[in-house]
């Protein structure tokens, strides 16, 4: 991060480093304009990069079979599955393939469920099938009375939702991308051929392109930018994680049957071997209101009581809140302006992690429709990045020895020191979570809070 | 040729450390003792201050100082300590049970001790709403950054939970420079003794708020403040959740044995052992949680039932859990008694029963809530051992 004024004039600056930004950032950095690597910088206001909307995601891999077929979602998620689906494995993403059942509870949503399979099938996805109650529940042996029927989505599987993030800036910078961080846009001025953003602390971005992936407050851009036409009205998500001793009670991602407003409450195992219920959806004034709440809390344990009430007896190992950047429209709004030099992705909701690398792949589109000179860059100079997948299905740097810090994880000294330093290190302990699990499992710290703050050096008592 | 039996103990605190050097003197068997910490002793090895020994060493002495002497003597007894060992799973088998390592290293046991210990609930666990700021704690991590680290842990702190492990969190905090503010208990009052309460809280003149529970806490980065169920707002920068025990069961759920609904850990029959033949679990991981000289207790107890099993190899048909009646939590064995906990203030006589018909009741006395109440008596002494089916504790007036 460099504190001068002043910056070198970038042909593109993406604003936002949540999932959508990082894969925007990351797909430019393998792009040359004019014989030259393009000049792409990526900004956050936060200390991390995926430190937003995005660290609190459902962490599911859609195949966007219940989209509203037609919309730019529908598209870039189905598309965007098929990426991000390949390039996982290549940056030590962890996906399980655990595929879902949807379940209807009472008989008009059982009713319906032919409507969702045809919808499925108007989103070209084509391997959901309708099955019965009794079905789901030889599926689902777990799953609490009163199912009236169900859908099987064998290929709506689970991701790391932190490492995906993480993955796409890292090969942005391994590619050239510079990454600022802590630079709140407050202002932006315009001029005939560079744009300007001005950050929090004076500091002064040059750039002839400018992508808004700023989630949450990607209307304030939107507007800073000189355009209208959404205001963010954010919806809180909380979600529960229970210990990873519940990962037996099933097998796939349990959904609800939709609602105009939410996809539900659903339960699902993540790839680190716990089980996630929520989110809840509240609309609320607040962008920064990313607590928890105890009727959020409770309508959530009533909720998994009803799914799968052997759930709620196991411990809980952590409570996330989340904000997701709802609008007046369900469509994501993408838009494009020649004259500003502007692309907007917003109003990019849970399904934005799905979508990623093909809302990077529509934003590239978009930029050189305005006028920016894109070429993809030569294969033979891209860089790749390889994280250490963290997915308890694959094998763990524990498994091959190395002294172990966190317990509850299991994630060693070595991965918790290699997550400090970098390029992109962990600089708090949301960020080493994030990176590594430590501190994420049943014990919250009990036994190893002291030994990472020793091999951090970062204080406690601030 | 007959080898020598090879016992693995899993957890190298007070429990393991002390079955592992009886095992050691009672005969010749191999003993070797895992614990996944760097250091061998458990958690005295983090509670620096006086209260341990008294009923093991018949001393008294500091966590610190009795962790040490109990490794040692487990060592001189000829036990292999291991830490930085952490054990994943224990295959069961018609013969040998095989413990399996982190490293994939596999361990061959003709019997198995768990000894685990317990941890305490973390604010997650809890369901404690609000923001996720800094500054949360539970006593283990805050004695582990105090006494092992050295560390400061901020400068207010509010104390949640009134039982003796939340009185030594006040000396904890001390010593990393933090002073307590307040202390918070959803009980009538406080659950610990008055000398303790006024070593602690006492001379420093710690409100106790009692009959009220943390509903929320506030702060973005750092803890500014928790707001109380009664809407009492306290500015505080830290928050130290301590007490209700969870058993660190997961190695017992891995295997599938049965828990005990109240404790949450596995249930064992008054030998110590699980429904796995071979397989014992002692200590915290048991009754969450006993002080750790009763803890060193049971290592000497079950010492007795693995030699049984090494020369019989018989091992109960079924384990039973011992019911319990509200208000009482849970009635679980520790060192050959029947130990009871109540979730509630009340006064009257504990009382067991025996398939339906008394067996055994105690005198008339106040039953604290998290505080070790044991029922002794001769009738139940002469229950046999094996399967003891049919038992229940209720609280009679």
């Amino acid at each position: 991060m460099s504190d001068t004024a002043d910056s070198p004039v970038y042909d593109v600056v993406v604003v936002g480093a949540g999932v959508v930004g990082c894969a925007v950032a990351r797909l430019l950095s393998l792009h040359t304009t004019g014989g030259s690597p393009l000049r792409v910088a990526l900004l956050d206001a936060n200390r991390d990069v995926g430190a937003g909307t995005s660290k609190a995601n459902t962490a599911i891999l859609h195949t966007g079979f219940d989209a509203t077929p037609g919309t730019l979602e529908a598209r870039l998620v189905a598309r965007g599955y098929d990426l991000l689906s390949a390039y996982a494995p290549t940056a030590g993403i962890a996906v399980e393939h655990t595929g879902a059942v949807l379940v209807a509870w009472d008989d008009e949503q059982a009713a319906n469920l032919p409507a969702l399979a045809a919808k499925a099938a108007a989103n070209g996805y084509t391997r959901a099938e309708v099955v019965d109650a009794a079905t789901a529940h030889e599926l689902e042996p777990h799953l609490g009375p009163g199912a009236t029927g169900a859908m099987v989505v064998p290929d709506e599987h689970i991701i790391d939702p932190w490492a995906t993030p993480l993955a796409f800036a890292e090969q942005a910078m391994a590619n050239g991308c510079t990454v600022l961080l802590e630079h709140r846009v407050v202002a932006v001025e315009t001029a005939s051929d560079v744009t300007t953003l001005v950050t929090a602390h004076g500091r002064r971005v040059h750039t002839r392109f400018v992508v808004n992936a700023a989630g949450l407050h990607g209307d304030t851009l939107h507007r800073a930018m000189g355009f209208d036409g959404f205001t963010i009205r954010p919806r809180r998500g909380e979600l529960i994680v229970f210990d990873k001793v519940a990962r037996p009670l099933l097998h796939r991602t349990v959904l609800p049957a939709p609602t105009a407003t939410t996809k539900g409450v659903l339960v699902a195992p993540t790839v680190f071997g716990n089980v996630m219920l929520g989110p809840t959806a509240d609309d609320i004034d607040d962008r920064t209101a990313t607590g928890s709440t105890r009727a959020g809390l409770d309508g959530l344990l009533t909720k998994g009581r009803r799914i799968l009430p052997a759930l709620v007896d196991e411990e809980v190992t952590a409570v996330y809140a989340g904000l997701r950047p709802a609008c007046e429209f369900s469509d994501y709004q993408v838009s494009a302006d020649a004259g500003a030099r502007y692309v907007c992705l917003g109003t990019i909701r849970s399904t934005g992690l799905t979508a990623s690398m093909a809302l990077a792949e529509e934003a590239a589109e978009r930029l050189a429709a305005i006028g920016l000179d894109l070429h993809p860059a030569d294969p033979a100079t891209v860089v790749a990045v390889r994280r250490t997948p963290l997915g308890e299905a694959g094998v763990r740097p524990y498994q091959r020895g190395g002294r172990i810090v966190c317990h509850c994880e299991r994630v060693t000294a070595d991965e918790i020191v290699a997550a400090c330093s970098g390029p992109l290190p962990a600089v708090d302990p949301d960020g080493l979570r994030r990176r590594t699990r430590a501190l994420a499992g049943r014990c919250q710290g009990f036994f190893c809070l002291a030994e990472v703050a020793a091999l951090t050096g970062w204080p406690v008592d601030r | 040729m007959s080898r020598t039996p090879h016992v693995v103990i899993v957890g190298a605190g007070p429990a393991g450390l002390t079955a592992a050097r009886r095992l050691r003197v009672g005969g010749a068997i191999d003993v070797t003792v895992l614990d996944r910490e760097g250091e061998p002793g458990g958690a005295p090895r983090h509670t620096d201050h006086l209260g341990f020994g008294l009923r093991d060493l018949h001393r008294l002495t500091t966590g610190p100082r009795y962790a040490r002497r109990l490794v040692d003597a487990a060592e001189r007894a000829g036990a292999t300590v291991r830490a930085a060992t952490t054990v994943i799973d224990v295959e069961p088998a018609a013969g040998p049970l095989t413990v399996v390592t982190a490293t994939g290293e596999r361990l061959v046991a003709d019997a198995v001790v768990l000894a685990t210990g317990t941890r305490e609930r973390p604010r997650s666990a809890r369901l404690v709403a609000g923001d996720r700021p800094r500054g949360v704690f539970t006593t283990g991590s805050v004695q582990h950054l105090t006494a092992l680290h050295h560390r400061r842990v901020g400068t207010r702190a509010v104390v949640v939970g009134a039982e003796h492990v939340s009185f030594s969190a006040i000396w904890s905090l001390e010593h990393g420079g933090c002073s307590t503010v307040a202390m918070i208990t959803p009980l009538p009052r406080d659950q610990t003794v008055a000398p303790l309460r006024w070593a602690t809280a006492g001379r420093r003149r710690v409100p106790v708020h009692t009959g009220v529970d943390i509903d929320t806490i506030v702060g973005r980065e750092r803890v500014e403040a928790v707001v109380l169920t009664d809407g009492t707002r306290i500015d505080c920068d830290t928050v130290v959740f301590t007490g209700d025990w969870v058993p660190e069961y997961e190695l017992v759920r891995r295997t599938g044995l049965s828990l005990t609904p109240g404790t949450r850990g596995p249930a064992t029959d008054r030998a110590m052992r699980t429904a796995a033949p071979g397989m014992f679990a002692i200590g915290n991981l048991v009754h969450p949680a006993e002080s750790a000289d009763r803890c060193a207790l049971d290592g000497m107890h079950v010492a007795t039932a693995v030699q049984t099993w090494l020369a019989d190899r018989r091992w109960p048909e079924a384990v039973h859990p011992i019911d319990v009646t509200a208000p009482l939590r849970w009635a679980t064995w520790c060192d050959g008694h029947l130990t009871v906990r109540t979730d509630a203030f009340v006064t009257g006589r504990l009382q067991v029963l025996h398939n339906g018909r008394p067996l055994v009741t105690g005198r008339r006395r106040e039953l604290v809530p998290n505080r070790a109440l044991v029922v002794r008596g001769a009738a139940l002494d002469r229950l046999p051992d094996t399967d003891i089916a049919g038992l229940a504790v209720q609280v009679v007036g």
